[in-house]
């Protein structure tokens, strides 16, 4: 029994850890621009998919880090094309082109790689266990939640302490003021959104070595990442974390009494938060209201 | 009376329009079932804009209750009654009071906040509709019910076997759906909704209790889209948990937008276009999802006020910009 808690406890940190990614980049771009990226699992599933296609030339490892790379590119060249004329604009409008984007995402990755799973191989000393009565805790997953954890506190210290990433901080508070101050707004803005959809790629990689490759399986994050956010309340990065790591923690325990409740435990969460506490755990109150 | 001579000539042309559906619709290649299928998803569109164009409350989750709706219609007919009338009305309060309760509690959220909040509570209900196997079919879909004929005592009108007899019993609800909304939008509570679309803060300084309001139309929007979930149950004798997911949100949101926001029967035409848009390119391609999803875009870059709504030299505008935008290479987006 206690391993099976153990088990259950250690998978939902790691889904845990991708709902944070992927939470984290929304967020981000939330915050800055007043987006909700419905395309996000889209590029996550990308960023899977095209270091499937590039590890065999490059390298697991060059793919680990190009692929995202990539991705965000992808990211830079929509939001300049499309998603910075809904800036300021209803979010309705933005809500339906990201939305639309997602399903010629989901369409197009569909139409190239296939829709049944894919498997995407990594290096072999990463995927023996770590020990034999640990078997479920493989070198790989020591290894994605450390990735994670770099990823997560690199952009935590980025945003403390880089001239850039203050800047970001500034305009999620008061844009006018940091436009007014002589920062390039929409240069931040389209970098910000790109560092978001890195964040997307890096997990797309990443859950790709632990599940297979499905042209769903990004968008199978969203909602999970969306609650995250909630949990954790809008406006706050590191109520994100907080939100991203309670709910995967929270359905992996759920896993082990009730499975079919598993889902929707998490939005049971959302729901005893927004009662007890409107703004989230760690939300601002007056922000994007 | 504000009502004037125009505008009673354009309400009586269109109820012309729709009540002579089976006799145009099969000349031009079309056939009933997709006429009522324009019906269901206009009185779902038409019920998320009492919210939207007349509230100005998006919400992104719409398509939880009209799976309620589909599902207790469904289970209603399946395991309680043989009457099509009462599992309808078994659907509409399932969905009607689960958009009350959640209602009371997304209340104060405005904006993208009330979107987000409203996309992931919408999810709550699909996960129910997709584990719980035993009650609702999980992932095949609640299936093994039928709508039963309606017995007027003297005359018996066979609804299940006689497409046209359901269409008009559609056209009948929708009827009765689209002017009971059309009332109250006449009504004061109506009018002060638009006091509150228009501004907030003013209509809050004029005493408008605007959180009651705004539940208020949260509520009747998912007692009226329950209603057209449940007529979608009855048309396919089947309802399935995609049917709640965030998918047919964006959907049903994409139809209002289509058809234009601000006007009453937008929505309905919006429908009728993306019913017609899906029916066709999905018999043309498999990779329709990537139209569907194009379509989103251009609509929502080049004519986001519909159809309807549609300003025209406007448009051509906004794609002149657009192709001259893209001529010149958007640098500058790295800092």
């Amino acid at each position: 029994m206690t391993d099976l808690i153990l088990f259950n406890v250690t998978n939902g940190l790691i889904i845990g850890a991708f709902y944070v990614l992927m939470a984290l980049g929304l967020s981000l771009i939330l915050n800055l621009s007043g987006v909700i990226n419905f395309a996000h699992g889209g590029f996550l599933a990308l960023g899977g998919y095209i270091a499937y296609a590039i590890a065999p030339y490059v390298g697991f490892w060059a793919a680990l880090l190009l692929s995202p790379i990539l991705v965000a590119l992808l990211g830079l060249v929509i939001e300049r094309l499309m998603i910075h004329r809904m800036y300021g604009r209803d979010p309705l409008y933005s809500l339906l082109l990201t939305f639309g984007l997602a399903f010629i995402f989901e369409d197009v990755t569909r139409a190239i790689w296939g829709a049944t799973g894919l498997p995407f191989s990594v290096p072999d000393y990463l995927s023996q266990p770590v020990s034999d009565k640990f078997f479920f805790i493989t070198y790989y997953r020591l290894f994605m939640v450390s990735v994670v954890a770099v990823a997560v506190s690199g952009l935590f210290l980025f945003l403390r302490y880089s001239r850039l990433g203050v800047r970001i901080r500034a305009g999620t508070f008061d844009l006018d003021t940091v436009s007014s101050l002589g920062v390039n707004v929409r240069a931040l803005r389209s970098f910000n959104f790109a560092l978001g959809i890195f964040l997307a790629g890096l997990a797309g990689v990443l859950a790709g070595g632990q599940l297979s490759l499905e042209p769903t399986m990004g968008a199978n994050l969203l909602m999970p990442s969306f609650v995250a956010i909630i949990v954790g309340g809008v406006g706050s990065l590191t109520g994100t974390l907080l939100g991203g790591l309670l709910i995967g923690v929270a359905s992996g325990i759920t896993t082990v009494f009730w499975p079919a409740a598993s889902d929707a435990v998490i939005y049971v969460m959302m729901a005893v938060v927004l009662l007890l506490r409107p703004r989230g755990l760690l939300g601002e109150e007056g922000l994007l209201s | 009376m504000t009502t004037n001579k125009s505008h009673m000539l354009k309400l009586g042309a269109i109820w012309m329009l729709l009540l002579a559906i089976p006799l145009w619709l099969p000349l031009f290649g079309g056939y009933l079932a997709l006429g009522t299928r324009v019906l269901v998803l206009g009185l779902a569109a038409m019920s998320l804009n009492f919210l939207l164009g007349f509230t100005g409350v998006l919400s992104f989750g719409h398509a939880a209750y009209f799976g309620l709706g589909a599902y207790g219609t469904g289970l209603a007919l399946k395991l309680m009654t043989h009457s099509t009338p009462f599992a309808l009305v078994c659907g509409v309060l399932l969905g009607g009071i689960a958009g009350a309760l959640l209602g009371a509690l997304i209340v104060r959220r405005r904006g993208v906040y009330f979107a987000m909040v409203t996309i992931a509570f919408g999810q709550v209900f699909y996960f129910i509709a997709f584990r719980w196997n035993s009650l609702t079919g999980g992932d095949d879909g609640l299936r093994g019910f039928e709508r039963q004929p309606l017995d007027f005592g003297a005359w018996t009108a066979d609804i299940l076997r006689d497409s046209t007899m359901f269409f008009y019993f559609v056209l009948a609800l929708f009827a009765l759906a689209a002017g009971a909304m059309g009332l109250l939008l006449r009504s004061p509570f109506g009018r002060s909704l638009l006091a509150i679309r228009e501004n907030e803060r003013r209509a809050r300084f004029l005493g408008i209790p605007v959180e009651l309001h705004i539940w208020l139309s949260f509520t009747l929007s998912t007692f009226f889209i329950s209603l057209a979930g449940g007529l979608n149950a009855l048309l396919n004798n089947f309802a399935d948990p995609t049917m709640l997911n965030y998918t047919q949100s964006g959907e049903i949101v994409i139809m209002v937008v289509l058809g234009g926001m601000r006007s009453f029967w937008g929505p309905l035409v919006g429908a009728a276009v993306f019913v017609l848009l899906q029916d066709y390119l999905s018999s043309l391609t498999t990779n329709w999802m990537s139209f569907l999803g194009a379509i989103f875009v251009i609509m929502v870059l080049f004519f986001p006020r519909g159809v309807l709504g549609l300003n025209w030299p406007e448009s051509l505008r906004t794609v002149q910009a657009f192709l001259r935008k893209r001529g010149t290479p958007g640098g500058g987006a790295q800092p």
